[in-house]
């Protein structure tokens, strides 16, 4: 069964193309990764699939079921996609309690909750994200960047979501904060079942948590595959630039001596 | 609360408790005082008898200003209610109307804008007569069109945020995204801007009364008073200043409340400031050491070095503890390190680059045998803007966007190097060939925005290379950049090293990038260096368990994929601080707030 379909998708601003005739697939209960560098249409993908950015060709299904127009089965079918942003510090609003943020994705749910059910729901899911949640009534001013991710991903799941876009979740914050945000993402996958789609410039992320792996470039997909495979042998010779462009610890960076502008 | 606190609140309560006091009591105190006319008395001057003299029937005029007060504020505030309701309706119905409605109505208010409002409360006056509820209508209604775009450029910034985005992927529908994040996030803005407009509209009602158009006899505002006062403003000046006076007062109580609802703003922050600056003159600063002392050999140096900030309490926040760094010529030394852990500041103090507020001491600070604690006499300026080279993280900031790259690139050696035009220009256009950048004459009547973002931090360090420099500090210059992208501006930087032999500190978050690019890499961790390595050996020899901590929990593509990443822990100094497991442990968590990010304090 496949949670997330895109089929031939194209997404355009106006004039300009940002992404054009992309598919990807995302089985249940499984991580796909989805690096490119900037520009290369990665979030435009991310922003379609939830309903931010305008589909000019192309479908996405959630479950079988077409997620694009204005149809109420399609709204449905969006609302089973929550999407978790970049910038944690812009992705909470700053005069509202956390905890209120948080209840605000059980929208997504589409059930009516009384107020002492949605309570004890947001307290279960800051638990959920290891976020204390007696301090469910402090604004976001009151947590760091790593702790904001966390709330973050706490309010994408109380729309109880099918699907988990991250989208460059971890660039915004500290690597040694990073590494807490990924390990509980693999950890929620795990217990919740989740599939997930993982947006990153930084291939060494997308090859820790994803399953399989779609390079995207120039709004295209390059090549896709399981990750071991497409990273041991890359087959797109711009994969290959991308995997010889990464810094290694302790290995000194060679550069060509006429390195092209 | 806290905001009342201040000079600017405590003068703003206290005027606002003054105009509230006299619209409630006024015309009960003065009312009578007012009325009484004493035909024998007019026309007499001010004295003790009658502060600011009498009318032609001879009422007291202070009274009368004081009885005015309450129709003059409360006409005051209704029309500012009206303007600030209307302009709220009309402006966020507008924010959340579909592409073409919207454009409409805001195209209808723009007109309106461009459209004099003196003109406006004319034809309003026109429309329901000469009268003080008129007066109120017209100067309201006028109003709407300017707060209208006020309130809709409030509210589309704060749509385009993404916790807004986040409620509508959420199925927040329009009306809740409204209520629920726009207008809590835009009332302040709007509060200011009510008091601000309140004073601006006070002064309307004056000029409106005075022109006759506004309330009329025998009802009175400040405006009549003062219209009947300046026909005898050579037998009795204060019967036309006593009301002025009134509504300059009036005014400046509503411009007081605006600033203290404005947050960091005003005398509160003039304050901060003006401590900020005693502060370094007050702190004591160790004997001075001659730029003799230390590591000879290096080119740069700082030893001990402290970098404080004022906390805006009064105190000092130290943001660099007892650092000691020496950069020899030609060598490459990274410094890397988390948000909060001083690298940046380090570096800015080594190079010279901290003004006030920051309070520097350092036992030594030199750059070769310039001492960069002292005032730098002309010369040693001069050298220092040709021997130092800077490249920033984001180098759409650090060009100038008004001027093109040509301009900026010939700037050095034209002020530092005293060079002619031409001779300059051949320096650019070498320095950016130099850098890779094809077409060289050309690029150079470009504008920063026509250069790719590679291109403009590869321009960055090709003006950096301008005046011969001896040490580049280069401040994260790939972190904005891709991967292969970064390396290409890495590549440049190298050769540009090799050959001019300069020394580069390089600054990063990325512990990979830093280790495969420097000779040497020093660690920091809140303002202290944790330890220094060789680049090389960086994963045998790190000993530190911070060092070892941010080596572990940095994914690389050999990292084992079945298992959790490794987490730093706040442990107290000495502990393990590297534990497995799937804790989601947060190293900020708890005790210490979010680390600000260095950059908002420089």
């Amino acid at each position: 069964m496949t949670a997330l379909e895109i089929e031939n998708l194209s997404v355009r601003y106006g004039a300009r193309s940002a992404v054009s005739d992309v598919s990807l697939r995302l089985d249940h209960g499984r991580t796909v990764g989805l690096v490119g560098e900037s520009g290369s249409g990665k979030s435009s993908v991310a922003n379609a699939v939830v309903g931010l950015a305008p589909v000019s060709a192309g479908d996405i299904r959630v479950n079988g079921v077409s997620a694009v127009g204005r149809r109420s089965r399609a709204r449905q079918a969006r609302l089973r996609i929550q999407l978790i942003f970049q910038d944690p510090y812009s992705a909470l609003d700053p005069r509202m309690p956390v905890g209120a943020s948080v209840a605000e994705g059980t929208l997504a749910t589409g059930r009516r909750w009384s107020r002492e059910a949605r309570r004890r729901r947001v307290r279960e899911l800051l638990e959920q994200v290891h976020v204390d949640p007696d301090r469910a009534g402090a604004l976001p001013g009151a947590f760091s960047g790593g702790q904001r991710q966390r709330i973050t991903i706490a309010r994408a799941l109380a729309g109880e979501p099918e699907v988990l876009i991250a989208d460059e979740v971890t660039s915004a914050l500290d690597v040694s904060v990073q590494s807490t945000v990924l390990n509980l993402l693999r950890e929620l996958q795990r217990t919740l079942g989740l599939s997930i789609l993982f947006i990153s410039h930084d291939l060494a992320v997308v090859r820790y948590i994803s399953d399989e792996v779609s390079v995207m470039r120039h709004g295209g997909i390059v090549e896709s595959g399981p990750t071991e495979a497409l990273l041991a042998a890359p087959s797109d010779p711009y994969t290959e630039e991308l995997l010889g462009a990464v810094p290694v610890l302790g290995r000194r960076m060679t550069f060509e001596e006429t390195a092209t502008p | 609360m806290k905001r009342l606190l201040t000079p600017a609140g405590i003068a703003a309560s206290l005027g606002a408790a003054l105009l509230l006091f006299l619209v409630l009591a006024g015309p009960a105190i003065w009312g009578e005082a007012a009325a009484e006319r004493s035909v024998a008395d007019r026309w007499a001057t001010a004295g003790g008898e009658h502060l600011f003299g009498t009318d032609d029937l001879g009422r007291d005029i202070f009274a009368r200003v004081m009885t005015a007060a309450r129709l003059s504020l409360l006409l005051t505030a209704g029309a500012t209610a009206i303007g600030m309701v209307g302009g709220v309706v009309v402006g966020l119905t507008a924010a959340v109307l579909p592409r073409y409605p919207r454009r409409f109505l805001v195209w209808i208010m723009d007109m309106l804008l461009a459209f004099p409002w003196l003109l406006l409360v004319l034809f309003f006056t026109v429309i329901w007569g000469a009268t003080a509820t008129g007066a109120m209508l017209a100067i309201g209604l006028s109003g709407i069109p300017n707060l209208t775009r006020l309130v809709y450029n409030l509210a589309s910034s704060v749509s385009d945020q993404d916790y807004v985005r986040a409620a509508r992927v959420a199925g927040a529908g329009p009306l809740r995204v409204l209520f629920r994040h726009i207008l809590p996030n835009i009332a302040n803005p709007l509060l200011v801007q009510a008091s601000a407009s309140a004073s601006v509209t006070l002064l309307a009602f004056a000029g409106l009364s005075f022109l006759g158009l506004g309330v009329q006899a025998p009802e009175y505002d400040w405006g009549r008073l003062l219209d009947e006062g300046i026909k005898h403003l050579y037998t009795n000046p204060m019967a036309a200043i006593g009301p002025g006076l009134v509504i300059v007062f009036a005014g400046l109580v509503f411009t007081m409340v605006a600033e203290a609802l404005t947050p960091g703003q005003g005398l509160r922050g003039a304050a901060a400031a003006g401590r900020a600056a005693v502060l370094p003159r007050a702190g004591a600063r160790p004997a001075p050491v001659g730029p003799a002392a230390g590591d000879r050999t290096a080119l740069a140096e700082v030893t001990d070095l402290t970098v404080a900030f004022p906390d805006g309490a009064g105190g000092l926040v130290e943001r660099v503890r007892g650092v000691s760094l020496s950069v020899r010529p030609g060598e490459i030394v990274g410094i890397v390190g988390e948000s909060g852990s001083g690298k940046s500041l380090t570096a800015m103090a080594l190079a010279g680059l901290l003004e006030a507020p920051a309070v520097v001491n350092a036992r030594i600070r030199r750059f070769d045998d310039i001492d960069l604690a002292a005032p730098p006499t002309r010369a040693q300026k001069k050298r220092l803007g040709t021997e130092l080279g800077f490249v920033f993280q984001d180098p759409l900031t650090s060009l100038n966007p008004a001027l093109t790259i040509g301009r900026q690139l010939t700037e050095v050696s034209r002020t530092h190097l005293g060079m002619g035009r031409a001779r300059a220009r051949d320096r650019a256009v070498a320095g950016l060939d130099a850098v890779g950048i094809a077409e060289p004459h050309r690029r150079l009547g470009d504008y920063p925005h026509q250069f790719s973002g590679g291109m403009r931090q590869r321009a960055m360090i090709g003006m950096a290379l301008t005046g011969r420099p001896r040490l580049i500090v280069a401040d994260e210059p790939t972190t904005a950049l891709d991967v292969t992208v970064q390396k290409q501006v890495l590549a440049v930087l190298r050769r540009a090293q090799r050959a001019t032999d300069a020394a580069i500190v390089l600054i990063s978050h990325d512990i990979a990038l830093v280790s495969g690019f420097c000779d040497r890499v020093v660690v920091m961790k809140d303002g202290e260096v944790v330890e220094a390595l060789d680049a090389q050996r960086i994963r045998e020899e790190a000993t530190h368990p911070y060092t070892r901590g941010l080596i572990a929990c940095l994914p690389d593509m050999r990292s084992d994929r079945t298992r959790p990443l490794p987490v730093i822990d706040d442990l107290p100094p000495g502990g393990p601080a590297v534990a497995d497991g799937a804790r989601g442990g947060d190293p900020a968590a708890g005790t210490r707030t979010p680390a600000p990010r260095e950059e908002s304090s420089l």
